[in-house]
């Protein structure tokens, strides 16, 4: 399969790869990239694990062709925090164990964040149904939505 | 495979015409690239049509809005000209997966998938929505209901493409609205649905009324009588009973794995006359 | 007293809450799991699988995907030996089909490429014929005369003659005279309950790279629950020595029990050793469904006798569990659990496996449990209903306690059920008033816990800081739980200790991370290496002072002379006996090694507020409060993690998640979208409340917590939609469909 070269803006900064025209935008975050951040939970959309921003919308990336992304301005987890200093989310996480086996964390805090980005202050209803793509087979859910509430009412503030 | 972002309409649809393996156009890729993954289907070539210009644009017309065949759920979600004359429609459109998928998926592309449970096209058959398709021969327009042709079947001629979606005009007092079962609360294929779409008299009462049930049959259905039960009604319990026993009567579903003939055939009425009242509270709310 | 055994203490830092030592790789995606990690010249292996649900495999032919390019290895059935031993041979039959392909999904050839597209590719070159054999995947209709055979001649010595092949396992357990118990009873009720296969529904697909190099050794890097057991399996099947494979756990996401057994890992260092090359083995969410996981489903008979007062006279239950294509025991533990909550004078419990073409069941959160519980809590509550009697007091009534003589076998020690009775009963929750199509369910659970095989090595670092090596993957949070430990024990500040998860070669042998047993038996042996590098310092500054080492004890994270008599030195803290090891006879580290036991066995309590749509048999979880024993919680953010997450699985289980199969035997959900596990807007928020009644086999009075919240959801939540609707529901899960036709038959 011929593969495409594809120019395009991730976490910031510009990044060139090539791709065969069947590859998800997943497969080259984390196969050409070194990107492995984004988690191949289900690749068909049901599981929220690959999540990441393309031009500011939430979106899974494993259904998203790594060829779509030219031009594009791609955000994923490894783009979250600033340098050393965690995004006020990645620390609520930590602080509220909002995370056991961690695997739907990365996915989880992208789609928070979009929505905390739209909304700063989100019902649990609202927050609920934001993250109902986000798969999590640990916790419950009870512990992240108190996480993404605290770190809400932190940037609120800010 | 090859993947083609086509720069017109007419680029694509020469491609696609033109091709003789099998091309699968690519908008918002939340089908399409489930069936890439499962291997269910091995294209040869994939036309990506957003960023043809004009696709992901919602423009008002005649009253109405003409909405792009690359429009994603949130970005018509967050248009408040579309949501406040069509809530039904856009309800309807924005239940469609996560809100990841929102970030991606079409209308256009949910009617084009085919699925008997789709759950853009209950709301847009309701809302006598029509279909601007452009193909080798120009282009035409085409009611929504029209299109489907079965499961994963269209009636799409080769080398067309569904250009936007027309939603028309309301009278002052008029709405729709789309419900749909699922098992759990977000995540799921309808098992059963229904989208009315409705205008009120002065009186308050049901002057006209449009209903579609989806999951119950190869395509959507019309529920002619089920419209006809509720019209000059103002949606009394026993209207309602009546009007979903009409939407019963005409389903024709199948027992799967997510649910059986009994239950869709039950629950498709209990979505229409749900999904009734809450259109005629939204009308009724008008002035 | 046993050193090991339970001593009251005040908790200076056990019992806070910090945070965990893996935290921000976590939260930034820095964290390896099993299918980030590359290796060079790495090759990318696919697996074929069996279209059908039972077929004879006649022949493969493997020649032309060989002859693909970018091909480098392809391996069968033909490329592994036989393993004698029964249970080995399961586990590789259950790896790569020999002879018979079993299930949906079975293995029965797999290809290293060096693309994926070119694996994917050769896949479809390879021709099997297969001779298309009659399937059963039901376990009632498995157990049946003339029902397909699955496996022949695999029943176990205690099933009697006459039955079906297909039957390979019976168990009996209780005490007492059932006739004499159903007679005193004023009211009996007989149920049957049937459950579907359910999947652990980990995020994280299993996934591996394997690297053996042509002089015999590898490496495999896998997501695993037990990177020692994996190794075991993997050796023997590839007919290697333990020391020369080196397995690395990966930080894994999720297993509750499905990790716990190889899938395709053993395939993986098959087509490495053929191919010469790492290979890297990822399965799909379609194959993780298909071939991987799932629970047993049962087939259940429940008889429970009470009195007019609530007295339970008499329990009896007859479980028929099917876990797949393969003989298991996991019934047994169901036939254990069953009446484990009660004191009861006679009861009785018989069980069952039966051989069915699903895959090999895998262990899942207290397996066998939550089953046979569900049918006992819910004849227990049709009973509270027929008398009129509260569900809370007939349980309180009738709790085991200190000195039960539990329902198989073992006399309790010092247990938590009635004091997590009543604290449910004292809760707010429980008073609280319930709308229209709304109920209340409530329901015990129990669970043994486990402890085994452990050991861990503590490092004094000499800048005053220690490493903590064990053997156990962290799967919610261990490391922090451990870390808390050590540093209670040696008395110095958490964030001074430094807990990593060894790899094979690295550390001696550990149990896999199941049994609700990581917190409990890593952190006994924690504490006692702990000890013995406290013993050892003890003996440094000893020697430093001059004195006899017995003269030092530990206090406050120093060694201090034992009493006026022992001399008059300065508390020289671990930091400094640390700085001078050198001069003092080197370094200074703890050991211990031990197979655990008097784990601690673990009641919970859960209520669960319903309310039905009576017009679709929708279910929606109102209000949920979880009641556990723990013991003692060492992070009690991460027990609550534990009881929550428990509590929605189970109602995932009740409500909507099963395998379903077609006609033709064939695995019809094998993916997220139609095997439902709970999604965010199904739920409220899951209140818990930690008891903490201390377990006399722990020196801190630790109990495992993982895995006793999944085993009350079920009864709690069939509870409450039965008594929301008025219709008693007997078979999981209570799918809308269910529910509704239930309704509708009600009139």
């Amino acid at each position: 399969m011929k593969t495409i070269h594809v120019s395009t803006t991730i976490n910031g900064d510009p990044a060139e790869f090539i791709c065969t025209p069947d590859e998800t935008l997943l497969d080259v975050l984390r196969n050409r990239l070194g990107l492995t951040g984004a988690k191949e939970g289900c690749g068909t959309g049901d599981c929220g694990a690959c999540s990441v921003t393309v031009n500011g919308r939430l979106v899974c990336s494993c259904l998203v062709l790594g060829a779509e992304a030219q031009d594009a301005e791609i955000s994923t987890i490894e783009g979250m925090a600033d340098a050393d200093t965690l995004h006020p989310l990645q620390r609520a996480f930590i602080e509220h164990a909002a995370l056991q086996c961690g695997i739907c964390t990365p996915g989880i805090l992208v789609a928070a964040k979009a929505l905390l980005e739209k909304n700063p202050d989100p019902s649990d209803e609202e927050l609920r149904y934001w993250l109902a793509g986000n798969l999590c087979r640990c916790t419950g859910y009870d512990k992240i939505i108190r996480a993404v509430q605290a770190a809400a009412a932190e940037m609120r503030g800010a | 495979m090859q993947y083609v972002a086509a720069k017109t309409a007419d680029e694509a649809v020469a491609l696609l015409a033109g091709h003789s393996g099998m091309a699968r156009v690519l908008a918002g890729g939340t089908d399409l690239l489930v069936q890439l993954k499962s291997g269910m289907v091995e294209p040869d070539l994939v036309v990506d049509i957003k960023r043809i210009p004009g696709m992901k644009d919602i423009t008002p017309e005649a009253g109405g809005f003409r909405i792009g065949a690359a429009v994603s759920g949130a970005e018509l979600g967050e248009h408040a000209g579309v949501c406040a004359l069509w809530p039904g429609v856009v309800e309807g459109f924005n239940l469609i997966g996560s809100t990841q998928v929102q970030g991606r998926a079409t209308m256009a592309g949910n009617l084009c998938n085919a699925s008997p449970a789709g759950d853009a096209v209950p709301s847009l058959v309701a809302a006598d929505a029509i279909a601007r398709i452009h193909g080798p021969n120009g282009s035409r327009d085409c009611p929504i209901g029209d299109i489907p042709a079965g499961p994963g079947r269209t009636t799409l001629a080769k080398g067309e493409i569904v250009t936007s979606i027309f939603l028309p005009a309301r009278p002052a007092r008029a709405s729709d609205a789309y419900l749909r079962f699922i098992p759990r609360t977000e995540m799921d294929i309808a098992v059963a649905s229904a989208g009315v779409s409705l205008v009120l008299a002065a009186d308050g009462a049901v002057a006209s009324a449009r209903v579609a049930l989806g999951a119950v049959a190869p395509t959507v259905l019309l529920a002619e009588e089920a419209a006809r039960v509720i019209v000059g009604t103002k949606l009394d319990d026993d209207t309602l009973a009546r009007m979903a026993a009409a939407c019963s009567a005409i389903c024709k579903p199948i027992t799967d794995k997510r649910g059986t003939i009994e239950f869709r055939t039950k629950t498709a009425g209990v979505m229409a006359k749900r999904a009734a009242r809450i259109a005629y509270d939204r009308a009724g709310a008008k002035t | 007293m046993a050193l090991d055994s339970y001593q009251k203490r005040t908790f200076k830092q056990v019992g806070t809450r910090p945070n965990r030592p893996d935290g921000v790789d976590k939260v930034t995606g820095r964290a390896m799991y099993g299918a980030d990690a590359t290796a060079p010249g790495m090759l990318h292996a696919k697996v074929l699988r069996s279209p059908h649900a039972h077929a004879r495999i006649v022949s493969i032919d493997t020649a032309a995907a060989e002859a693909l390019p970018g091909v480098k290895a392809v391996v069968t059935a033909a490329d592994f030996g036989v393993p004698e031993d029964a249970f080995l041979r399961d586990v590789q039959d259950h790896c790569m089909a020999r002879e018979k392909a079993l299930y949906d999904g079975h293995a029965v050839a797999a290809v290293a490429a060096t693309t994926l597209a070119a694996a994917k590719a050769a896949l479809k070159l390879i021709k099997v014929q297969y001779e298309v054999l009659p399937h059963v995947t039901d376990a009632d209709e498995a157990m049946k005369p003339g029902a397909p055979v699955v496996q022949a001649g695999r029943a176990y010595e205690n099933v009697p003659a006459g039955m079906s092949e297909n039957v390979t396992h019976h168990c009996e357990f209780g005490h007492g005279d059932l006739d004499a118990g159903f007679a005193k009873a004023d009211h009996i009720i007989e149920r049957h309950f049937k459950t579907a296969a359910t999947h652990q529904g980990y995020i994280e697909p299993n996934a591996c790279l394997a690297s053996v190099t042509s002089d015999g050794k590898a490496e495999l890097w896998v997501c695993t629950q037990g990177q020692f057991f994996y190794r075991t399996l993997c050796a023997a099947i590839l007919g290697m020595e333990a020391s020369q494979l080196r397995v690395t756990a990966s930080e894994i996401g999720g297993g509750f029990g499905g990790k716990t057994m190889v899938y395709m890992e053993p395939v993986a260092l098959a087509l490495s050793r053929k191919a010469g090359r790492p290979v890297k083995l990822v399965l799909t969410r379609d194959e993780v469904f298909r071939a991987t996981g799932p629970t047993v489903s049962s087939s259940m008979d429940v008889k429970i006798g009470m009195t007019k007062d609530g007295r339970i006279t008499a329990g009896q239950a007859v479980l028929r569990y099917s876990g797949g294509a393969f003989p298991n025991t996991t019934v047994d533990m169901g036939a254990q659990a069953a009446f484990a909550a009660y004191d009861l004078d006679a009861v009785r419990t018989f069980g069952w496996n039966v051989m069915t073409n699903r895959p090999k069941e895998s262990a899942y959160r207290a397996p066998g449990a939550p089953l046979s519980i569900y049918g006992v809590e819910s004849v227990v509550d049709e009973l509270c209903q027929h008398f009129g009697l509260d569900p809370l007091k007939v349980r309180l009534l009738n709790a085991a306690t200190e000195g039960t003589k539990s329902s198989y076998g073992p006399t309790f020690p010092a247990i938590g059920l009635k004091a997590t009775l009543e604290a449910a009963l004292a809760h707010p929750h429980y008073s609280a008033p319930l709308g229209t199509n709304q109920g209340r369910g409530v329901s015990c659970g129990f669970w043994f816990n486990f402890g085994g095989n452990t050991c861990v090595s503590l490092s004094v670092n000499t800048d005053g800081t220690v490493g903590v090596t064990e053997g156990n993957p962290d799967i919610g949070g261990s490391r922090a739980s451990i870390s808390l430990m050590a540093a209670e024990e040696l008395g110095i500040p958490y964030e001074k200790i430094r807990t990593i998860v060894a790899d094979t070669s690295s550390l001696g042998y550990n149990d896999v991370t199941d049994g609700s047993r990581v917190t409990f038996a890593v952190g006994l042996a924690t504490i006692k290496a702990a000890r013995d590098a406290i013993r050892k310092m003890c003996s440094r500054a000893a020697k430093i002072w001059g004195i006899d080492e017995e003269a030092v004890e530990w206090v406050d994270g120093a060694a201090v002379p034992a009493g006026p008599n022992a001399g008059k030195f300065p508390p020289m803290t671990l930091a400094e006996i640390a700085a001078v090891s050198a001069e003092t006879g080197g370094p200074i580290s703890g050991h211990y090694e031990v197979n655990a036991d008097g784990a601690g066995v673990s009641f919970g309590v859960h209520l669960c507020d319903i309310e039905v749509d009576p017009e679709t048999g929708a279910s929606k979880v109102l209000r949920y409060t979880v009641f556990q024993d723990a013991g003692k919680a060492v992070h009690p953010s991460y027990v609550e993690g534990q009881m929550q997450g428990g509590a929605v699985q189970g109602i995932g289980w009740a409500l909507n998640e099963e395998y379903i199969y077609g006609a033709d035997g064939k695995l019809q959900n094998p993916g997220f979208l139609d095997y439902r596990i709970p999604v965010s807007s199904d739920l409220p928020m899951i209140d818990t409340v930690i008891l903490e009644i201390p377990n006399p086999g722990h020196p801190y009075g630790v109990r495992g917590v993982g895995e006793t919240g999944i085993v009350p959801p079920l009864a709690a939540t069939a509870n409450a939609v039965s008594r929301a609707v008025g219709v008693r529901m007997t078979e999981l899960p209570m799918s809308p469909p269910k529910l509704l036709k239930a309704l509708e038959a009600k009139g």
